[in-house]
């Protein structure tokens, strides 16, 4: 028998490990990207969202598999399977909660996630595929959020669907057959709950995994940024390995399983004692089946919606069409992928930027939070117009960003990192 | 680092107390109920069974698990509280016929989730919120509920309202009369605090079935709260332990 | 790095961590797995079933469904029930040793039955799951769509997919495709000729 080749495996450790490494890179893959991934040491608070995303897009997995075992997508089964989920099938109601719950805990944490990048700079080059993947995933988590909540087939996932497919019937020429495409019929109906079902239970959900992992590994191809927004791999020891960094295991498993812990308590904590959460994550009129007859009082968007609804809202209509509040709705999302290029101040991090960038992110985030109350309010009283205002602030943080990042004074950036926890 | 907490958790609770539903209209009146009063809960069912249920199905409830909940022997279940089955394992169906439309002009409608989709307290309102109105095909009227398909089941035992009107003018200034409660006209079987145990009793139920395992849901979290606690605590620790060797 | 690793300290703090987290895992894994259990719609759904067998006449069969199966009530004339013992040669598992009953009824002997007067079996054959066909009389050879049961046919049940023959107990014969006797589901009397499928003990009515 011929001696197998030795000189490339000779490092490879020996047992059931040692077999698997010379067929797979487990254990060169375990180095690279976690035992001898190089993370800055000075992660702070604002660094625990992605890894508690990825927790969370387990969570929805696995409680969502489990779901569809009961769960019957047809307009005459929706509604009971869900009741029957809640109350026949054993510890159903958990899973039913864990997914609903899941699913606003993802879109906190998403938005969490998404202002670190702002505070610091992460979407600038060299990370700017990052942050585009990472808007793909965030364009798509919302798609997938909305078909999810038309699935139960209550009054508000019926009317819900309703307006937001309507939307599409302003655009010009096309609106009208592309309703209707995207129905499958001339009314939201069981066609339209079947297709929604498959894109949310397979299509998306492989389109987000493929997407996750594509964001990590552009991530790891370039290197964490950090709160000072300085690139730790420009001072190295004499081994190579960047000075002020940390091997992300152990320090950051075990940090971040801290994290796990601190965000469980306060999941559970909503779980067990407040699932609807004041009806904005379970939304009363949806515990009521689907009525074509009967709109709810008060159509709003789940929470996560809202500012974008609001902005939908703000927009009055010009020359006989509404579809201005639609697009302003898209450049709203379509907006953020530009921002590693919209961003043209010297330093990355917010500590080391003027004050305009600071008023202008807080305004921002102001107005962001007043968007999403106003969308969930009826357009009446104050509201309408301090939607319009917020739109405006909301685009302004955006589109003037080449200009007053230019402006904006600047503070020496250090060369090491500053403090760290 | 725990101020950050804190400014996101008040930002949240400010945004979310602001975005709180607000009722327009006539205020709820609070209903007391309470979920883990279990003679509440089987006055309720009892209640529901003889006076609702002939109309109102829980389609959505068995009757075994409702005992098993209520702490009911199944032979008092079989004699007392199942009018349209004799299979314990069965949901609670209703014997109205399925058009009922021509009736009442209204298929009553089913009420296992109606606590979750209006509240206990609408339901508690709704209860004591009729009064006579006689342009109403039943005679009656609701205050939560303008222009109610239903009967006022229980007006033998509240007695009658009468509706009780206030001047609101208009923005024009021209006069208005604006409903704005009830007041009792005639005395029914029950004192007035024993009508509102009564419908007290028939909400806490409903509450109960609109959601079964909400009582063992909360005591269930009591415990993975303390457990996660431990939990939160060792992961605290060893992180700090590890954190030492970084500086 | 700190060459001051109070290694012990950091031991006991990662078995503690790892134990309850293991802990918490196994607690979250619960909900999951027992939610496959059948819910209280399947449960509500294989209840019991009642059979009034009192119009039955001996010689006569009636089938009902319990649990998604279909189940024979079979009347069986007294001479029948006599002789029940006497084709024991016959049969591949005449004490039932083999074969799927409740402990009641194999104890019952030849008569595999809580009452002899009626047989309670399920019509399901043991070789594929075909319904096997009532061929009760006696000697009768050619009861069943012309096929040759023999001239010492005790009376009982004929597979029509591939010849399995079983006698008046469910019991099978030597040499058939089927290995096993028929199986006999839980049941009890709730009255003279009032039976219930799916329990071992039922309140006499």
């Amino acid at each position: 028998m011929a001696a197998a080749p030795q000189s490339a495996d000779s490092n490879k450790g020996g047992g059931l490990i040692g077999w698997i490494d010379q067929r797979f890179p487990l254990t060169k893959m375990w180095k690279e990207q976690v035992a001898e991934y190089y993370a800055p040491k000075n992660f702070n608070f604002w660094y625990y969202f992605g890894s508690l995303a990825l927790l969370i897009l387990v969570n929805q997995l696995v409680t969502g598999i489990f779901l569809t075992m009961n769960y019957k997508p047809s307009s005459a089964e929706a509604f009971s399977s869900v009741e029957y989920i809640m109350r026949d099938v054993d510890w159903g109601w958990l899973i039913r909660y864990l997914h609903s719950t899941g699913a606003s805990a993802f879109f906190i944490v998403i938005y969490l996630h998404m202002f670190r990048a702002l505070l610091y700079g992460s979407a600038r080059k060299p990370r700017e595929l990052v942050w585009i993947f990472g808007c793909l995933i965030f364009l798509l988590l919302m798609a997938e959020a909305f078909m999810g909540y038309v699935l139960p087939w209550g009054n508000m996932s019926y009317w819900g669907a309703q307006v937001i497919v309507s939307l599409f019937s302003s655009l010009p020429v096309i609106g009208g057959s592309l309703v209707e495409w995207i129905r499958g019929d001339y009314y939201i109906a069981d066609a339209t709950l079947n297709r929604f079902f498959a894109l949310h239970v397979a299509a998306l959900p492989l389109a987000l995994i493929f997407l996750v992992i594509a964001h990590l590994m552009a991530l790891h191809e370039v290197g964490s940024n950090n709160p000072d927004g300085i690139e730790i791999h420009d001072h190295r020891d004499e081994k190579g390995r960047p000075l002020d960094g940390i091997p992300f295991h152990p320090y950051y498993t075990v940090k971040d399983i801290m994290g796990v812990a601190g965000f469980l308590l306060l999941f559970c904590g909503v779980i067990f004692f407040a699932p609807t959460f004041g009806g904005l994550f379970l939304e009363s009129p949806n515990f009521e089946p689907a009525n074509p007859l009967q709109t709810p009082p008060h159509i709003a968007p789940v929470w996560y919606f809202t500012p974008f609804y609001a902005m939908l809202r703000a927009v009055p209509s010009f020359a006989g069409t509404q579809v201005w509040g639609v697009l302003v709705m898209g450049a709203a999302i379509v907006v953020l992928f530009f921002v590693p290029w919209l961003d043209r101040a010297p330093v990355r991090s917010i500590r080391y930027r003027g004050p305009i960038y600071k008023v202008m992110l807080a305004v921002f985030v102001a107005a962001f939070i007043c968007l999403a109350v106003c969308g969930l309010k009826p357009p009446a009283g104050i509201y309408p117009t301090l939607a319009k205002v917020c739109t405006i602030l909301y685009f302004a943080f955006f589109l003037l960003m080449p200009w007053y990042t230019k402006l904006d004074s600047v503070k020496p950036v250090p060369e090491r990192v500053t403090g760290h926890v | 680092m725990y101020k950050n907490w804190l400014l996101i958790t008040i930002a949240l609770l400010s945004a979310g107390t602001a975005a709180a539903d607000e009722e327009g209209g006539i205020a709820l009146l609070s209903s007391g109920a309470n979920i883990k009063n279990t003679e509440s809960l089987q006055r309720g069912a009892r209640n529901f069974m003889n006076y609702c249920s002939g109309c109102h199905s829980l389609k959505y409830l068995r009757y075994n698990r409702m005992a098993a909940d209520l702490k009911i022997p199944e032979s008092e279940l079989a004699g007392n509280l199942m009018f349209t089955s004799n299979k314990t394992f069965d949901t609670v169906n209703s014997a109205m016929p399925k058009d009922a439309e021509g009736w009442f002009g209204k298929q009553p409608p089913d009420l296992s989730l109606m606590a979750r989709e209006r509240g206990v307290d609408y339901i508690y309102s709704f209860l004591k919120g009729f009064y006579v109105d006689k342009t109403r095909p039943w005679g009656v009227n609701n205050l939560y509920l303008p222009g109610a398909a239903m009967p006022h089941v229980l007006a033998e035992k509240q007695g009658l309202q009468k509706p009780v009107f206030k001047n609101e003018p208009d923005e024009h200034g021209s006069a208005r009369m604006v409903l704005v409660g009830v007041d009792a006209m005639t005395p029914g079987a029950l004192k007035p605090e024993e009508y509102d145990q009564f419908v007290r009793d028939i909400a806490n139920f409903l509450d109960y079935a609109g959601e079964p395992v909400k009582a063992k849901r909360q005591s269930l979290g009591v415990f993975v709260t303390l457990f996660l606690l431990v939990f939160f605590v060792f992961t605290y620790l060893l992180k700090k332990d590890y954190w030492k060797d970084v500086h | 790095m700190n060459d001051q690793v109070d290694h012990s300290r950091r031991r006991l703090l990662t078995a503690a961590t790892v134990g309850t987290g293991a802990i918490g895992v196994a607690f979250a894994a619960v909900p999951f797995l027992a939610s496959w259990q059948p819910s209280a719609r399947a449960k509500a759904l294989g209840a019991p079933v009642e059979v009034d067998a009192s119009k039955l006449e001996a010689g006569q069969m009636l089938k009902v469904v319990w649990r998604g199966q279909p189940v024979f009530v079979v009347r069986r004339a007294k001479s029948i029930v006599d002789q029940l013992s006497g084709h024991d040669t016959m049969l591949l598992d005449p004490a039932s040793d083999d074969s799927s009953q409740p402990d009641y009824i194999k104890s019952s002997g030849a008569a595999r039955a809580r009452n002899p007067e009626y047989w309670v079996g399920l019509a399901v054959c043991t070789h594929l799951g075909c319904s096997p066909l009532g061929a009760f009389d006696a000697n009768n050879a050619f009861q069943v769509a012309g096929v040759d049961l023999g001239q010492n046919w005790p009376g009982g049940f004929y597979c029509p997919c591939h010849g399995s023959k079983y006698d008046i107990s469910g019991r099978v014969f030597k040499s058939m495709p089927a290995p096993k006797n028929l199986a006999v589901p839980p049941y009890a009397f709730a009255g003279e000729a009032r039976i219930v499928i799916g329990v071992d003990d039922a309140p006499k009515v």
